[in-house]
């Protein structure tokens, strides 16, 4: 590979103190990783060995606890994502970096469609326009149109994710993160999930993902890292 | 990304003082009250940046200091120390050096505050609508059927029936009274909205129709805000950044999520615990 990386992970590490209990937890330990514009790098590891603090710990939902993360923005600074100002970190969340989890957090009322455009609006795009790219989405990853103007609250676990996965790739952010993007789909809708994933890198879009199947990293990853075991270091 | 608003170290006491009060209270003694003089440190060293169309969380339980803090920000006290500076366009303003004019003008233009209580934001002995025509006429808006035009606009935009523009808003129910307080704070488009515990004591469903209001308001004005609550559930749909205080100090600050799912201090590690 020639190219420059978009992030460097280096020697990234997260530990958790509970105060409550006096415990640190350890989580990931000692991470390095490279993530390319256009190229899927897959984190695999065993249950427990942090892989989704690595994806928290660069959308800084997580501090990290040492280590760098480098990443080229837009415009060709490189800017640690550990030490970067919240404002710049909220900047980068609209415009450049997207995240999509496990879980949907949406807003009570909000209809699906607007559930999914948000990244959009937030750009500035108008209602209109985003709820037309939202509907194409969500018919590719086949959402039934009958639920587009409902608020995803009442969904399957299945129809959530493929709402966050839509939302998440909407704006085809710079880098995105994604933690078990099909965890909880069938075979079928899966193809689907790995075609527009497939299209997202050929547009360029930088991943970082955690999947639920072996099968999936040998069909999307351009590179794989894996974590090992946390070790609890003498503080 | 353009700053709006400037604090720093901003700081209220109630009570005579002394030099010891803000040495002797905070987290590590565990009090607010000042062993020495027996003033209320009811704030100390607040300091945060504010950009145009953001959110910013004040959390932290009953007598933490939030509610303070907002409170000096809209000249319903002036703090013991501290400073604040409004970018106001091209202008910057020293909050605290103003004049009292000066300060009554940034209330009634610049500003918007919705108290918990809509008795302290609206005049119960006028109509709704009313209140609205208060404010705007405050602003220098003069022509009758125009004011009458905006209220109208803003009750329907905060959805308020205006069929009862014309009525007392004590005969209304507590979440219609807040959105009334809510349109007149919007009446002059303010830049910059305090919002303290605004949905505290509301029904679940009637909470949502507001914070679906607020976060309507802000992408549609690009209107900075400050929201004080003790609600975390508020503060993750609504805040961008939070900051977390005790004892009138902040003890933690960060990205919502992060205060949320990574918090450090061990206070907040409790109030998340308790709250998921």
């Amino acid at each position: 590979m020639t190219s420059k990386a978009l992030l460097t992970v280096e020697n990234l590490s997260k530990t958790f103190f509970l105060h409550e209990q006096n415990k640190v937890i350890p989580s990931s330990s000692h991470v390095n990783l490279s993530v390319y514009s256009g190229k899927l790098t897959a984190l695999i590891g065993a249950t427990g060995v942090g892989k989704s603090s690595v994806l928290k710990s660069i959308y800084r939902t997580y501090l990290p606890s040492s280590g760098r993360l480098l990443y080229e923005t837009a415009t060709g600074e490189i800017l640690d994502l550990a030490r970067a100002l919240e404002h710049r970190i909220l900047e980068l969340r609209r415009e450049e970096i997207g995240f999509v989890t496990q879980f949907l957090h949406t807003l009570p009322r909000q209809k699906t469609l607007d559930v999914v455009a948000m990244p959009l609006y937030r750009q500035g795009v108008d209602k209109q326009e985003g709820r037309a790219r939202a509907a194409e989405l969500l018919a590719e990853l086949n959402i039934p149109e009958r639920l587009w103007e409902v608020p995803p609250a009442t969904f399957s676990g299945g129809e959530k994710q493929r709402v966050n996965l839509a939302r998440g790739l909407i704006a085809s952010p710079r880098l995105l993160l994604l933690d078990e993007p099909t965890a909880s789909l069938d075979a079928k809708t899966t193809d689907r999930v790995v075609a527009l994933i497939q299209r997202k890198k050929e547009q360029g879009v930088g991943m970082l993902a955690i999947f639920h199947h072996a099968d999936l990293v040998t069909r999307m990853a351009d590179d794989v890292v894996e974590l090992n075991v946390p070790i609890l270091e003498k503080s | 990304m353009d700053k709006i608003l400037e604090v720093k170290g901003l700081s209220q006491v109630y009570g005579k003082g002394c030099d010891l009060c803000f040495t002797s209270t905070g987290a590590e003694f565990e009090t607010n009250i000042c062993p020495h003089c027996g003033s209320i440190v009811a704030l100390h060293d607040l300091s945060f940046d504010l950009y145009k169309g953001e959110i910013l969380g004040i959390m932290g339980e009953s007598g933490s200091g939030k509610s303070t803090a907002v409170k000096c920000l809209y000249f319903d006290q002036m703090p013991y120390s501290g400073s604040a500076i409004f970018f106001d366009d091209t202008e910057q303003k020293q909050l605290f050096n103003l004049n009292p004019a000066q300060r009554r003008s940034l209330r009634n233009h610049r500003f918007g505050m919705v108290y918990q209580n809509p008795n302290l934001g609206l005049n119960f002995d006028i109509s709704a609508g009313g209140n609205i025509a208060e404010r705007l006429l405050m602003s220098q808006v003069m022509n009758y059927s125009e004011i009458r035009e905006r209220a109208r606009e803003l009750l329907a935009r905060t959805e308020v029936l205006t069929a009862r523009m014309d009525e007392l808003p004590k005969n209304f129910s507590g979440g219609m009274q807040q959105r009334v307080q809510i349109a007149k704070a919007l009446a002059t488009r303010p830049p910059l909205l305090l919002l303290d515990e605004v949905t505290t004591g509301l029904d679940l469903s009637v909470q949502a129709k507001i914070l679906d209001l607020i976060l309507e308001i802000q992408s549609e004005l690009n209107t900075a805000m400050i929201v004080v609550t003790h609600d975390l559930g508020v503060i993750r749909l609504l805040a961008g950044r939070t900051l977390v205080m005790k004892y009138g100090r902040v003890i933690e600050s960060g990205l919502t999520d992060q205060i949320l799912e990574d918090p450090q201090h061990a206070y907040t590690q409790q109030l998340v615990a308790s709250a998921l």
